[in-house]
């Protein structure tokens, strides 16, 4: 999964100010992992001390032609949350990584594009359909749809264009490191931020987390139980003490790297895998499915089926919660007539031929 | 030819799948069909596994993420598994990743199961020759296909570049 970037190595004590640039970015994210930042508390105020923050749209005014305008390489780190959906944020992810030393994955939507990655079991049509055409709270009898490009009077007024697939930020350029979690915990955000300042940083494409997985940080115990079914969490109030799974809880424990001190098992609740896969798993959802069969006390094809449709009736929504759009398939399959690069979408102009520049630019991870 | 769905099959497809294959099992029920010369399309390229327990999900994403048309599991009979229960865990895993798989769109008949021992190579040849038959009336697959966009992705970040040269008069 990782990428080898090709921008120099970090050093982050340049500057004007002679403080390091700090930029900040969100893509298609929920805003949580903005929040996030601001609950490191108080140490926000080192966090502007040591750093010049240069670009950071959901709390301070700034535009992108000053970035746009700074030489490449002139931020000395940006933490992007966020995956990618449309061409703006394609766009943004392009310039903030040529612009930026080093470039944070932060957050599990631009880690492995988590929430807004499940979208991918959709196409855009159907999307598209879901929010301007039939939704309950629409009336839209035209069945308008925003439109790439319109012309007015006044010019062309251009919106961005919305993709079929979301992309994590590392299938859209190389990334350096990643922060993961939904969102990253303040005290890992911290972590990260010393490491950065400190200049003690991990080899490129490292993620920024333990090697263990969530069940090394979980107290309660286990005892190799087989079980019989699925119990789905509104179907059972589980004992304080005994593992999850032991219950019949789908818990993504298992195959969830740690970091988080197992939040959600010391709730009494699951884990549903927000901190991505345990290093060295491939695909999230293949080590759910492997560590799930071993556990299941059924040997026939009937049994397992019946299990399986009464316990997990949405396979991808549990294995795929937060990494779909980063899994070895990536997305649903789109009917015949939307696949490739031939098809089309439906709005907007359809000219196929883009700059070399931008083809080069964003050629990377793909 | 046509077919009960009304497609006509495509007689130029050459399906690609990837197989599987039991060491102490199926395997060696393909190299008996080998030896007997029973006949059965070509279309399968086989991987020998110790046992079909053996197959994490991940060689079968693996493999359509790849490009494969279809993936065939082959294991021993329940019960005769040299490794003792192992294949009662292929068979949960498989119904498992089918069932995820069908939630993609996958069609069934790209994803099968087979059991066949060391002396079954007329079962063996006959359920790859089924399965190539399935697929080639399915058509390709191309998966990665899937996210590759339209050409208005590019166009549209062309628009954006321009846009923003236009009204910024940054040079690049
Ligand atoms: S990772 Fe979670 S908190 Fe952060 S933007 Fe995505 S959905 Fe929101
Ligand atoms: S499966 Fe869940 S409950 Fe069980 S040990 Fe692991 S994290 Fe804890
Ligand atoms: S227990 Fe799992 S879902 Fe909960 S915070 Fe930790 S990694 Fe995320
Ligand atoms: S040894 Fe053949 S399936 Fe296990």
């Amino acid at each position: 999964m990782n990428p080898t970037p090709s921008t120099p190595t970090p050093s982050t004590a340049s500057s004007a100010s002679g403080k390091p640039k700090l930029a900040l970015y969100w893509a298609a994210s929920c805003g949580g992992c903005e929040i996030a930042v601001l609950a490191i508390n108080e140490k926000i105020l080192d966090v502007a001390a040591a750093f010049d923050i240069v670009f950071w749209p959901c709390v301070m005014d700034g535009k992108v032609r000053d970035i746009e305008r700074m030489p490449d390489g002139g931020i000395d780190v940006c933490l992007f949350n966020g995956g990618i959906r449309t061409s703006e944020q394609e766009y943004m992810a392009q310039l903030l990584r040529r612009k930026s030393k080093v470039l944070v994955a932060f957050g599990s939507c631009a880690h492995e594009g988590c929430i807004p990655g499940l979208a991918n079991l959709s196409s855009r049509e159907e999307i598209f359909q879901a929010v301007y055409g039939n939704g309950q709270s629409t009336e839209n009898p035209q069945e308008l749809r925003p439109q790439v490009q319109t012309h007015t009077p006044e010019g062309e007024i251009l919106l961005p264009y919305f993709y079929d697939t979301l992309r994590t930020l590392d299938q859209t350029v190389p990334v350096d490191y990643y922060l993961p979690g939904c969102p990253p915990e303040a005290e890992n955000i911290w972590k990260a931020i010393e490491a950065i300042v400190s200049g003690k940083l991990p080899p490129r494409g490292t993620v920024l987390g333990p090697t263990t997985t969530v069940c090394d940080e979980c107290p309660r115990k286990r005892s190799e139980k087989k079980i019989q079914q699925f119990k789905r969490t509104w179907q059972t109030v589980p004992d304080e003490e005994t593992c999850l799974l032991e219950q019949g809880l789908v818990c993504c424990g298992i195959a969830t790297r740690a970091g988080c001190g197992a939040l959600c098992p010391r709730v009494n609740s699951p884990c549903i895998g927000c901190h991505g896969p345990n290093v060295d798993v491939p695909d999230f959802g293949a080590r759910m499915m492997t560590a799930l069969s071993s556990v299941l006390d059924a040997n026939t094809p009937e049994e397992i089926e019946r299990i399986l449709t009464e316990g997990i009736p949405d396979p991808v929504g549990v294995f795929y919660r937060f990494s779909l759009a980063a899994s070895l398939l990536r997305r649903s399959r789109l009917r015949k007539k939307e696949v490739g690069p031939g098809g089309n979408g439906g709005n907007g102009a359809n000219q196929p031929t883009g700059s070399p520049a931008v083809e080069k630019a964003s050629a990377a991870r793909r | 030819m046509t077919h009960p769905n009304g497609d006509s099959p495509n007689p130029e497809f050459e399906p690609k799948l990837i197989g599987f294959l039991c060491n102490w099992c199926s395997y060696r029920a393909a190299d008996l069909a080998g030896i007997s010369r029973i006949k059965y399309p070509p279309n399968m390229r086989i991987i020998r596994v110790m046992c079909s327990g053996r197959v994490d999900p991940t060689f079968v994403l693996e493999a359509l993420a790849q490009g494969a048309d279809g993936v065939m599991v082959a294991g021993c009979h329940p019960g005769e598994c040299h490794y003792i229960e192992q294949n009662y865990k292929t068979m949960r895993r498989f119904y498992m990743l089918r069932q995820m798989l069908l939630q993609m769109g996958l069609e069934p008949e790209r994803f099968q199961l087979v059991w066949a021992s060391a002396a079954e190579g007329q079962q063996l040849a006959d359920a790859v020759s089924k399965m190539v038959e399935e697929v080639r009336r399915l058509g390709p697959l191309q998966w990665p296909a899937n996210w590759q966009e339209n050409g208005q992705r590019l166009h549209a970040l062309q628009a954006i570049v321009q846009e923003h040269q236009q009204a910024m008069e940054v040079s690049r």
